[in-house]
């Protein structure tokens, strides 16, 4: 059985690290794992995602198809809404309740959309968390990232995972006491 | 050991254990990471930064005929300039192992074109491999150089975007020294003279039709019978996107040598099946081999022939439909284009060259390519890397034809790293022909776009050794220009005054806009320089401000309209106090905190 992890946001939103620290979390604990994403020019503050699939059969594709991702974590609110069509049916979505404004937004030519959240509860299992205030209570913004992971953890059943093992594998020795404390949070939220 | 690897990271992984001694790249997406890597493999391997595709290519070609196992990396546009030393060097052959990346971009995720480079292959006469993913590129890569050393020819080893940055769990192995192999002098060989060169034309065709019984008993190609009707023969990533879709409900042949192509077993498969599906992304070139064969199928007349595929388009494709989805509210959702950074030295010169009437401004690739849209629209033109300065000299030349009583004046655009890449060639141009054009260098003091690489301009190399400290002014000189400038860019009155200057010159000039990236990390040479940039921050005061919308012409993301209060604001997370906006602002309401 593989299953498919959709994880999207805005470029430097740390997207990339979250995949990282799951993809190897998911190989250390016997799975196959493949994970996607792209970066280049289109991410410079644009829409990013990166794809986790695993399994205990080998993975082919290393790219979720529409309609093909079990769970979605949106690091933003609107992206939640740009990814959903990769959403199964009956799927899982985990939303940071936090925006980012982009640019005709910022240069005033529309408004950001209302009821975005109102809009995936109608369609999917959503669970809305505010990884922001609580990063910020970490004393840390950046930590939205490892936050979100930990929820997206949780929901995935994946806890017995030794996931403190595999942040202080990978991270730098000075950020490692506050992601763990993010990861726990972040478990705590759903 | 396992280790979870980017396709890129797997190459790099695969030509150290192939015991490459010699490396060098340009960066570019999706093939960037490839060098990078290789270079933590310092010690073992000397790694590059080459100023250019086809200056890094003939870097590791010299390498290699010195006796080295050696490769180069680059993203496929790249391989065009390197094209000249790959088509002669499969004449010359090489001595030391030499294997050549190009990294593909079907979808065009960050590139100006699609093509497909597998094309390369049978045009230059080199053989070529197609990994699909990380473990087939570490594996690939070990036995292309096998075979560029068993075959005495360069080989081309083409990955795309989803190989390159797509990660999967490799098996490692160790380090197998290859040495350095004895150099001998051999001018029949080496020195590509029409009779020399004649005479190595008929060993090409040799190796070709000896590199055709190669692929033939290749296990790179191999057949998955699942006992089906149903034949899918792919490459690449396709496979594993067909794999995905079939299932073992199709019988597989998986290419993975694709140049020259396996006929013999391409013939057998298809007579094995009742249906066939050709799976590869962009040109027809496995179909191709197959239609010459005699064989009917399904390709490029069912799957798509541009962008890139995956298993949904597949689906799609075959079945008429792909998963049923969960659809959004499209209204709910607004674009989010890609923007200059907040801080960005590209801003305040592309705001006054946008309010600039009766210029063309000729382009070129960078991050500042994104001066070609709103707010700025400061761009007309942006075709390849280096054009801008030649395409604004010839553009120039046809303006100054016409008789206008106000020719048209072509302001010319480049970053350091593209200048170095292909600029200087194109400025002797300028200042050998002379043409009025405004040259300008945006001198951000690193390689932005692909991750911040240093150049010949930034003072380092590759590995972060101290290199000369280039002189732009000098350098602009010596190629002819003797009207040459260098300013701050975040100087709005500054930046004006320096293009009333040289647009009031009938003879051409040079611009030094020199200002690091915003997002650089700084050495020594730069903090000195720049002592007190980007440590400041900017606020609007609210009671000054008359809500006029002038600051949103900077084009800054730290900056929005409070549509209900009718008053600008700035983020101070994001702000990074480069003063752009407080110098456009009417009523001097964006002060520094």
């Amino acid at each position: 059985m593989v299953k498919s992890i959709l994880l999207v946001g805005v470029g430097g939103q740390g997207t990339i690290l979250a995949a990282k620290l799951l993809s190897t979390g998911l190989m250390e604990a016997g799975y196959d794992v493949k994970m996607s994403e792209i970066h280049g020019m289109s991410q410079r503050g644009g829409s990013v995602s990166s794809q986790v699939r695993y399994g205990d059969e080998k993975v082919h594709s290393p790219v979720i198809e529409v309609g093909g991702a079990d769970i979605l974590v949106s690091f933003e609110q609107m992206e939640a809404l740009r990814w959903l069509r990769f959403l199964k049916p009956g799927g899982k979505a985990i939303v940071n309740d936090y925006r980012i404004k982009p640019m005709p937004v910022v240069s005033g030519k529309v408004e950001y959309p209302e009821g975005i959240l109102e809009e995936l509860r109608s369609k999917t299992e959503a669970s809305v968390v505010n990884a922001a205030a609580e990063a910020s209570r970490l004393g840390n913004p950046k930590v939205m990232n490892v936050i979100l992971l930990g929820a997206a953890i949780r929901s995935l059943g994946l806890t017995s995972i030794d996931w403190a093992r595999i942040i202080r594998e990978n991270l730098k020795p000075a950020f490692v006491d506050l992601n763990l404390m993010a990861l726990e949070v972040g478990m705590g939220l759903v | 050991m396992k280790k979870l690897m980017t396709g890129n990271e797997a190459v790099a992984r695969g030509a150290w254990e192939a015991g490459v001694k010699y490396a060098s790249a340009y960066p570019g997406t999706p093939s960037t990471e490839i060098l990078e890597t290789i270079a933590e493999y310092k010690g073992d391997i000397l790694a590059e930064g080459g100023v250019n595709e086809k200056v890094a290519f003939e870097a590791a070609m010299g390498a290699a005929i010195a006796g080295a196992r050696s490769l180069a990396a680059m993203k496929h546009v790249g391989l065009n300039v390197a094209a000249d030393p790959l088509f002669s060097m499969a004449y010359t052959g090489t001595n030391g192992g030499f294997v050549v990346i190009t990294a593909d971009e079907p979808g065009q995720h960050s590139s100006q074109n699609e093509q497909d480079n597998r094309n390369y292959a049978p045009f230059a006469k080199v053989p070529l491999f197609e990994p699909g993913d990380s473990q087939e590129c570490r594996d690939m890569v070990k036995e292309a150089f096998r075979v560029s050393e068993d075959y005495d020819t360069p080989v081309l080893v083409r990955m795309t975007t989803r190989t390159s940055h797509s990660k999967g769990i490799v098996e490692c192995g160790d380090r197998v020294e290859a040495g350095i192999r004895e150099y001998r002098k051999d001018a029949a060989k080496y020195v590509g003279v029409p009779a020399n060169a004649r005479a190595r034309r008929l060993v090409v065709e040799d190796r070709m039709r000896r590199l055709a019984d190669y692929s033939e008993a290749s296990p790179l190609n191999y057949v998955e019978d699942n006992r089906s009707e149903v034949g899918v023969i792919a490459s690449g990533t396709a496979f594993f996107f067909a794999k995905e879709v079939f299932g073992s409900t199709a019988s597989y042949l998986k290419l993975g040598f694709t140049h020259p192509m396996p006929a013999g077993k391409i013939r057998q498969f298809c007579a094995s099946v009742k249906k066939i599906y050709v799976i590869e992304e962009n040109d027809p070139v496995i179909e191709t081999q197959v239609r010459l064969l005699g064989f009917d199928c399904l390709g490029k007349n069912l799957f798509p022939f541009c962008g890139e595929l995956s298993s949904d388009i597949l689906r799609r494709s075959v079945s008429g439909a792909c998963f049923d989805a969960t659809e959004a509210d499209p209204a709910k959702v607004v674009p989010r284009p890609p923007t200059l950074c907040a801080g960005c030295p590209h801003r305040g010169f592309f705001y006054e060259l946008g309010r600039r009437r009766n210029v063309m401004v000729s382009g070129d690739i960078g991050c500042y390519t994104l001066g070609f849209a709103e707010p700025y629209n400061a761009m007309d033109t942006c075709i390849c890397m280096g054009a801008s300065i030649s395409a604004g000299h010839g553009a120039q030349q046809v303006f100054d034809m016409r008789g206008d009583e106000k020719p048209r004046r072509v302001v010319s655009v480049l970053g350091d790293s593209t200048f170095f890449h292909t600029g200087i060639n194109s400025l002797l141009m300028v200042g050998y022909n002379r043409s009025r054009t405004v040259n300008v260098i945006l001198d951000n003091r690193i390689t932005g776009m692909t991750g911040h690489q240093q150049n010949p301009g930034s003072g380092y190399t590759l590995d972060g050794g101290r290199a000369p400290d280039l002189d732009f002014e000098a350098l602009a000189r010596a190629c002819g220009i003797s009207r040459v400038r260098t300013i701050d860019p975040n100087d709005l009155k500054l930046v004006k005054e320096t293009l009333d200057w040289a647009l009031g010159l009938d003879e051409p000039t040079v611009i030094i806009a020199r200002w690091p990236c915003a997002l650089k990390r700084f050495s020594p040479e730069d903090k000195a320089e720049f002592a007190g940039a980007f440590q400041s921050r900017y606020r609007v005061d609210r009671e000054t401000c008359i809500g006029c919308k002038a600051c949103l012409r900077s084009g800054c993301p730290a900056i929005s309209f409070d549509s209900a209060a009718k008053k600008s604001g700035i983020d101070p997370d994001q702000c990074v106090g480069c003063g752009v906006c407080a110098q456009i602002c009417p009523k001097s309401a964006i002060v520094r905190e």
